[in-house]
């Protein structure tokens, strides 16, 4: 494989292109030849066909490692970053493109995952809740959180919102008022932290029902594909039992 | 519209109890029929022994008669699987996708993914409407017939009575079910989660894997054998089986009887 790419191995790459700003564009496959280069990403090479081959293609990037979570987009079959998955993952050297399922497509490979994510740290209010707020004593020092409490919660938080799991969810893709796996991340984040006062009976009141937690079918496409590796199946099946428990 | 205005208030707790009795279903019924497969198999070890098998599940123990046992027993047990089949039934349909288009988008997505978890589901989709014909004409007549069950009676309802094909099919569609079923309830409650959630489903997906060849075999076999028997047995259909042991002996007691 190594010394195949030191040659350059030439890489085809079909791309979904659709522009749903172009009146009467239709969506359409178009594949694009490249020579694969030592380390090439799938984000590296879209880059190069935008240089190389049409200025006009779209895909979202922003850091490049995997941490902001904007390239995310089907890579044969499989939603993926784009920016950290090599090509000489594939050794046919065909690779397929699409834009992540689930989404509003913006165009191409570029979809908006931002206003879903928002409606989901609204729908779950995702901040610190805790009436007592607008009393604390600046003047003290802050109560201290348990070391490891907080290695948990960060566990929790390294979720980039990226939306692979949306798209890996049947459930998501069937039923789309369908909370998903992100939301429920959040959801036992906040409940792990003991700054948030909200209680399990208050936690139910959001993910309670068949639009929440009770609408999981344990597929695992979030378990299986979460480019994080965050634990989704644990996570859930907490959430799970804690919420059929709720008085 | 009292109802409708407190929910506005207080979330119900309905959906919460309906996952629940669809899992406590589900296992109830999975492990019942592992149970079920081990014993309709005992006619893999002679005719005899699943005698004795259907013999001692009509309690024929407390009967004078070992050839009598008390089949109304079956009766209720029957019903008592029905009643969990069709409430399972009513509450796992709320699951299937509600119209063409979402169960087009599954397939493509299924097509898109080749995702194991995902397919498998879509498995129990199709199984479980299978079993709400074959599995509740199964149950209707066991409900009904319970004193038919036995090497000969039950080998010539395979044949004579052409249940074959449906016990084919609902076999397959059982065990194929019901591990799934299994494997889903230990993923969706976390019960051998343990300390690392990731490789222990793995060993469970080995195992639930493991489990269905073992019973779909065992079926297989126990399906020949009472098609075998059914067969044999095509054109004396309606005898009933009497164990060589109580042929020799309980004959010369019941002439006596008869002369006394
Ligand atoms: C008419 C008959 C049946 C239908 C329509 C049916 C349908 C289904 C469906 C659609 C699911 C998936 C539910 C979900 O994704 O949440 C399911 C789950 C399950 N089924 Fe059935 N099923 C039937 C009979 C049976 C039988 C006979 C067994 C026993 C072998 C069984 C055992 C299970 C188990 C253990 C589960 C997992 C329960 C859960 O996820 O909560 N089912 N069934
Ligand atoms: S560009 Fe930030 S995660 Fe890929």
């Amino acid at each position: 494989m190594r010394q195949e790419q030191q040659n350059g191995r030439k890489l085809k790459f079909h791309i979904l292109r659709f522009n749903p700003q172009i009146e009467g564009d239709k969506p359409k496959m178009v594949t694009y030849e490249l020579t694969e280069a030592l380390g090439m990403t799938v984000f590296i090479a879209l880059n190069q066909i935008r240089e190389q081959h049409d200025p006009s293609l779209q895909f979202d990037f922003v850091c490049r490692a995997g941490i902001c979570g904007s390239c995310a987009m089907v890579i044969n079959g499989k939603p993926d970053l784009a920016c950290r998955t090599l090509t000489s993952k594939f050794p046919k050297g065909e690779i397929t493109l699409l834009p992540l399922p689930a989404f509003e497509l913006i165009g191409d490979l570029s979809v908006n995952t931002g206003k879903v994510m928002r409606a989901v740290s609204e729908r779950i209010e995702g901040w610190i809740h805790d009436k007592n707020m607008g009393e604390i004593d600046l003047t003290k020092m802050e109560v201290t959180m348990d070391p490891d409490l907080a290695d948990n919660i960060y566990e929790l938080e390294r979720c980039v919102e990226c939306g692979c799991c949306l798209a890996a969810c049947g459930t998501k893709r069937m039923r789309d008022d369908f909370l998903g796996a992100v939301g429920f991340m959040k959801v036992a984040r906040f409940l792990m932290d003991t700054r948030d006062k909200r209680t399990e009976e208050d936690m139910y009141e959001i993910i309670g029902d068949d639009d929440g937690i009770f609408g999981c079918m344990s597929l695992m496409g979030c378990e299986d594909f979460c480019p994080k590796d965050l634990p989704h199946q644990h996570q859930i099946a907490y959430l799970r039992r804690k919420m059929v428990t709720v008085k | 519209m009292e109802q409708l205005l407190s929910e506005q208030v207080k979330k119900s707790r309905t959906p919460a109890r309906l996952d629940f009795y669809q899992s406590a279903t589900g296992l109830i019924l999975g492990l019942f029929m592992w149970a079920h497969m081990l014993l309709v198999s005992s006619i893999l070890l002679g005719n005899e022994s699943m005698y004795w098998v259907a013999k001692s599940l009509e309690a024929s123990f407390l009967s004078k008669d070992p050839t009598h046992g008390y089949p109304i027993l079956v009766t209720f047990a029957v019903l008592g699987v029905f009643f969990l089949f069709i409430v399972h039934a009513g509450l796992a349909v709320r699951k299937f996708p509600s119209s063409w288009k979402q169960h087009r988008v599954f397939r493509s997505h299924m097509k898109m993914m080749k995702h194991k978890d995902t397919n498998i589901w879509y498995t129990q989709v199709v199984t479980g409407f299978i079993m709400f014909f074959f599995g509740s004409v199964h149950l209707y007549i066991m409900m009904t017939h319970p004193d038919k069950i036995g090497p000969y009676a039950s080998s010539d309802r395979f044949v004579s009575d052409w249940m074959w094909p449906l016990y084919l099919i609902l076999l397959l569609a059982v065990e194929a079910h019901g591990t799934i079923g299994l494997y889903r309830l230990a993923v969706k409650w976390g019960w051998f989660d343990g300390k690392n959630p990731v490789s222990n489903r793995k060993k469970l997906k080995f195992l639930k894997n493991l489990l269905a060849i073992f019973f779909i075999v065992l079926g297989l076999f126990t399906f020949a054998a009472y098609v075998k028997i059914g067969i044999e047995h095509r054109d004396k259909q309606g005898e009933r089986y009497i164990p060589s042991s109580l042929t020799s002996q309980a004959k010369p007691e019941a002439l006596i009887n008869y002369q006394s």
